[in-house]
C-alpha cells in the first residue's frame, strides 16, 4: 500500500502543494478532484518522482515502509514502472510513432524484467488482450497511428500496467475522448483495479466521473485538500464552501426564462453536402471520396438556441466550417437571412457580418502579439471601424465582464475563462444575429464553464442572438439550448427540443451517448443543485 | 540567454561600428604601398601590424567589414524580399497548385551546390561585389521561403486565423496582420545566421578573386593572400580570420538572443 503523508512542493519561494495527504489502497480508486492549477497534477509528479527541475517535494510518500522521497534516481527508475505505472490526458503524443505497439509494450519488460524479446511480446500480447486490443483485430505489428484516441489509450495503459504496478496514477485519462469511448476506457480501468488489485488515483477536474468511479474523493483547491472521505459522503454533505461551489457550479443550469424564439428563420441548410477526396489507392486506383456531411439540413430560428452534439470525426466541424463560409459545399446550400453563403471572397461582407463565431482553444483563439483592444476590434473589418470604436469595445468587454486595463494588455495575461470572455466580446462587438460556439466552453473548468454558460443566457436575452452551439458534450448542450441535433457519420439523426431528446431519446445512436454520460446519482445531488447562484457574474448590470 | 544577446550585440556591434567608422575615417590609407614597413607585427604605431605592402591592417579589416557586411545584408534583403512573400504565399494556398510550384522552384535552386553556382555566377558575370551580392542573394530566396512556409502552416491551423477568416479578411491580409509578425522571430533568427553565412560566403568568393576587386580590401583575399606568409608573419592571417569568426559568433548569438527577447510570451508582464 503506497500512502501520501505531508507531501509538500516548494518552487523557489512558492508553494505549489500544501501537505496533502492520500492514502491509496489496493484494490480501491482515489478521486483526486479539482480545477486547473489547483496543484493536483503536481501531486501526481511528486509521487512519482517526476517533478519539474527547480522544484523540491518535502514530506513522505511511503511504499512498504521506505520514502520514495528520499531515494536516488537509479532506485526510482526501478520503482516507476514496476511498482507505479502512470497514464496521461492526451493519448495522441503518449506513444512513440516509430514503434509498434507491440514492442512498445515489450520495450517496457524487457527493460524491468530482462525478458527476451519473444516472452516479452508473449506477455504484451496478453496486457494488450486485457485492455480489450484482442488478438485477430488489433495484432503486435500495429503503429499508433493505426489507432483511434481511444485505442491508443488503450495501449498507454496497457504500457502503464505491463508490470502489475501496486499503483496507478491516471491524470485526467479521458478528457480528451469521445463520450462514448470515455465510458469503455473508465470501464476498463475499473475492471483493472478489481481484478489485478491495484490502486488507482484518478486525477480529474469532472465530478460525474469520480461520482461513479472513485471509493475515496479528496477534493483539492490551491494546493490544499479541502476536503476528503468516502465518494458518496463528500457529495452528499459538501462540508467545505469550495466543495458546494465546485458542485453546485457542476450541475448548474442558467437560471433565466429563455425568450421565446420568433419563428422567422435565420440559418437554413439544405441538403448540405462536403466531401474530401482521399488518397488514391495504387497508381491507378480510382480516386475515392469521404462524404463528411451527408446531406444535412436543419433550421435555427432567430433568437433560437440550438445544440449540435456528435462524436469527434462525425462531420460537425465540417459542417461548422461550411456554416462559417470557411469552406465550401459540394451540394446543397446554406442561407443565413435568406442569403446564401458561399466560401471565399464571394460573400459579401454584410451577410459575414451577421454571424461571428466562439472557437474552443482559450489560447489558440487569439493572435498572441496584439493587444486586447486591437483583438476585439478584428470584426469591424466587415462592417468598416467606426470612428468611436474604442468605447465600442470597452463596452463590449465590460459586458463580458473584463474590466479595468485590459484594453493594452495581450493576450498572455488572461486566464483561459477571461479568454473566452473576450471571445465573446469579439463575437458581439459588430452585433450579429448568430454566434457559432464551436466547443466554447469544453476547456475550462467547471466553475468558470458555469459563469460563462450565464453569461451566454444572459447576453442572448440583451441581445436577441441565436446560437448554434456545437459540442461532444451533451450534458453541456442540455444546460444552454432549447433545441438539440444529434450527428452521426454525416448525418442529423435526431432532432428534438433538447428536454425531450434528452429523456426519451429515439435513435440508437442518441441512446449510446446519453448512456455513456456520466452522472451523479441523484441521491447525492443537493435540492439546490442547479440553481445556486455562480459566483462571480451580475446577472443584469447597468449599462455603462 | 541574455549573457549570449549582450556578447552577439557587442561582437556585431563592433564589426557594425568598424565598417561604418571605415567611411569616414581609417588609421591610414589602405591605397598607399609602403614596402619598407611591409609585415611589421603588431605595435603603437599599427595596432594590428602590416601586411606584405606594408599597408596598416587595422584599416584593412575596417574597410574589408565594410564590404563584407555589405554583399551580406544586401543579400539577406534579396533573400528576405523574395523568399518570404513566396513561403507565405505557398502557405497561405497549401496543398494548391501554386504552393507546389513554388516549393519545387525552391528544390530546384536547393538543388545546386551553392558556392559553386555563386562561383559560376560571378565567372560568367564578371567578378564584382554586385554580382556576388546577386549570387548569394538568389540562394537566400529558397531558404527564407521554405523558412516562412514551414512556421506560417501551424498557424494557419490556429483558431485566431479562423476567426480572422470570420472577421471576413483574405489570405494576404492574415498573412500580413497575423501571420508575419508571428513568425518575425523566427525570420530574424534566420536572418542572422544567414547574414553570417553570407559573410563567410563573400570571404569564399573573394578568397578564389571573384569578390570586391582590388584595391577594395576584404577579409577573405586578405586571408588568401596571407596563406604564402603565415610562417613569416601569422598575423597577417590571423587578423581577417579571427575578424570574420568572431562577427559570425556575434550575428549567430544576436539572433538567439533576440529570438528570446522578442516573444512577448517570454516577456514579463508588468
Amino acid at each position: 500500500m503506497i500512502r501520501v503523508a505531508k507531501l509538500s512542493v516548494e518552487a523557489g519561494r512558492h508553494d505549489i502543494l500544501h501537505g496533502i495527504d492520500l492514502a491509496l489502497p489496493p484494490g480501491r480508486i482515489a478521486g483526486l478532484v479539482g480545477e486547473s492549477g489547483s496543484g493536483k497534477s503536481m501531486a501526481a509528479l511528486a509521487i512519482m518522482g517526476l517533478l519539474p527541475p527547480g522544484m523540491r517535494a518535502e514530506g513522505r510518500v511511503e511504499l512498504d515502509g521506505r520514502n520514495l522521497l528520499d531515494l536516488p534516481e537509479r532506485e526510482l527508475c526501478r520503482i516507476r514502472g514496476r511498482r507505479i505505472g502512470m497514464i496521461f490526458q492526451e493519448p495522441m503524443t503518449a506513444l512513440n510513432p516509430l514503434m509498434t505497439i507491440g514492442d512498445q509494450v515489450a520495450e517496457v519488460l524487457r527493460i524491468h524484467q530482462g525478458l527476451d524479446r519473444k516472452a516479452a511480446l508473449e506477455r504484451a500480447r496478453d496486457r494488450l488482450d486485457r485492455v480489450g486490443l484482442a488478438a485477430p483485430r488489433f495484432p503486435l505489428t500495429l503503429y499508433p497511428h493505426e489507432l483511434s484516441g481511444g485505442q491508443r489509450q488503450r495501449v498507454a495503459i496497457a504500457l502503464a500496467i505491463a508490470l502489475r504496478p501496486d499503483l496507478l496514477i491516471a491524470d485526467e485519462p479521458t478528457t480528451a475522448l469521445d463520450m462514448t469511448t470515455q465510458a469503455m476506457i473508465l470501464d476498463l480501468l475499473r475492471g483493472l483495479v478489481r481484478d489485478e488489485g491495484m490502486a488507482l488515483l484518478l486525477i480529474t477536474h469532472d465530478l460525474a466521473v469520480v461520482a461513479g468511479m472513485a471509493d475515496r474523493l479528496a477534493v483539492m483547491q490551491d494546493g490544499s485538500i479541502v476536503e476528503e472521505g468516502p465518494t458518496g459522503q463528500v457529495f452528499r454533505q459538501r462540508r467545505h464552501p469550495y466543495t458546494r461551489a465546485l458542485f453546485a457550479a457542476s450541475t448548474h443550469q442558467p437560471r433565466l426564462v429563455l425568450p421565446r424564439a420568433e419563428p422567422r428563420p435565420l440559418l437554413q441548410v439544405e441538403q448540405a453536402v462536403r466531401e474530401y477526396p482521399l488518397p488514391r489507392r495504387g497508381l491507378a486506383g480510382r480516386r475515392e471520396s469521404l462524404r463528411a456531411v451527408d446531406g444535412v439540413g436543419f433550421r435555427i430560428d432567430a433568437g433560437e438556441s440550438v445544440g449540435l452534439v456528435g462524436e469527434s470525426g462525425c462531420g460537425k466541424s465540417t459542417l461548422t466550417r461550411a456554416i462559417l463560409g470557411l469552406d465550401p459545399l459540394q451540394g446543397g446550400r446554406i442561407l443565413l437571412e435568406g442569403q446564401e453563403i458561399r466560401a471565399g471572397r464571394a460573400m459579401p461582407r454584410a451577410l459575414r457580418a451577421r454571424m461571428q463565431a466562439v472557437f474552443q482553444d482559450p489560447f489558440g483563439s487569439f493572435d498572441p502579439r496584439w493587444p486586447v483592444e486591437r483583438l476585439v476590434a478584428e470584426p469591424f473589418h466587415l462592417t468598416g471601424r467606426p470612428r468611436d470604436w474604442r468605447e465600442q469595445v470597452a463596452e463590449a468587454l465590460y459586458e463580458v465582464g473584463i474590466t479595468g486595463d485590459a484594453m493594452r494588455r495581450h493576450i498572455h495575461e488572461f486566464s483561459g475563462g477571461q479568454r473566452q470572455r473576450i471571445a465573446i466580446a469579439r463575437a458581439l462587438i459588430i452585433k450579429p444575429r448568430l454566434i457559432v460556439l464551436d466547443e466554447a466552453v469544453s476547456a475550462l473548468d467547471v466553475r468558470v464553464r458555469a459563469q460563462v454558460l450565464d453569461l451566454l443566457a444572459r447576453l442572448r436575452v440583451s441581445h436577441g442572438l441565436a446560437y448554434l452551439f456545437i459540442s461532444h458534450d451533451l450534458s453541456v448542450v442540455r444546460q444552454i439550448t432549447d433545441r438539440v441535433m444529434i450527428m452521426e457519420r454525416g448525418r442529423i439523426v435526431e432532432s428534438g427540443p433538447t428536454q425531450q431528446v434528452m429523456d426519451a431519446p429515439q435513435h440508437p445512436h442518441t441512446q449510446t451517448l446519453l448512456a455513456a454520460l456520466p452522472r451523479i446519482p441523484a441521491a447525492w445531488q443537493d435540492h439546490r443543485d442547479g440553481h445556486e447562484q455562480v459566483s462571480g457574474v451580475a446577472l443584469s448590470p447597468p449599462r455603462p | 540567454m541574455r549573457a549570449s544577446l549582450i556578447l552577439g550585440a557587442l561582437l556585431s556591434g563592433v564589426a557594425l561600428a568598424a565598417a561604418l567608422l571605415s567611411l569616414v575615417w581609417t588609421p591610414a590609407d589602405v591605397t598607399q604601398l609602403t614596402i619598407a614597413q611591409k609585415l611589421l607585427p603588431p605595435s603603437s604605431a599599427h595596432w594590428l601590424g602590416t601586411d606584405h605592402f606594408g599597408r596598416d591592417m587595422l584599416s584593412m579589416v575596417m574597410v574589408g567589414a565594410r564590404s563584407s557586411m555589405a554583399v551580406a545584408l544586401i543579400a539577406v534583403g534579396i533573400g528576405m524580399g523574395f523568399g518570404v512573400p513566396l513561403g507565405l504565399l505557398a502557405a497561405a494556398r497549401s496543398g494548391g497548385w501554386l504552393d507546389e510550384v513554388v516549393m519545387r522552384g525552391n528544390d530546384l535552386v536547393f538543388a545546386f551546390p551553392s558556392l559553386v553556382i555563386a562561383i559560376l555566377i560571378t565567372a560568367a558575370l564578371g567578378p564584382s561585389a554586385t554580382n556576388a551580392i546577386i549570387a548569394i542573394g538568389i540562394f537566400n530566396i529558397p531558404v527564407f521561403a521554405r523558412v516562412s512556409r514551414g512556421a506560417a502552416l501551424p498557424i494557419w491551423t490556429l483558431d485566431y486565423i479562423r476567426a480572422a477568416r470570420v472577421a471576413g479578411k483574405g489570405a494576404a491580409r492574415i498573412s500580413l496582420q497575423h501571420i508575419l509578425p508571428n513568425i518575425a522571430n523566427l525570420l530574424i533568427v534566420q536572418g542572422t545566421i544567414q547574414f553570417s553565412l553570407g559573410i563567410l560566403a563573400e570571404a569564399g568568393l573573394s578568397y578564389v578573386g571573384l569578390g570586391a576587386q582590388p584595391p577594395t580590401p576584404s577579409w577573405g583575399r586578405m586571408l588568401a593572400e596571407a596563406q604564402t606568409m603565415i610562417a613569416l608573419a601569422p598575423h597577417v592571417a590571423i587578423v581577417p580570420g579571427l575578424a570574420i569568426v568572431a562577427t559570425v559568433l556575434g550575428l549567430n548569438l544576436l539572433g538567439d538572443g533576440l529570438r528570446d527577447a522578442l516573444d512577448p510570451r517570454l516577456r514579463r508582464s508588468p
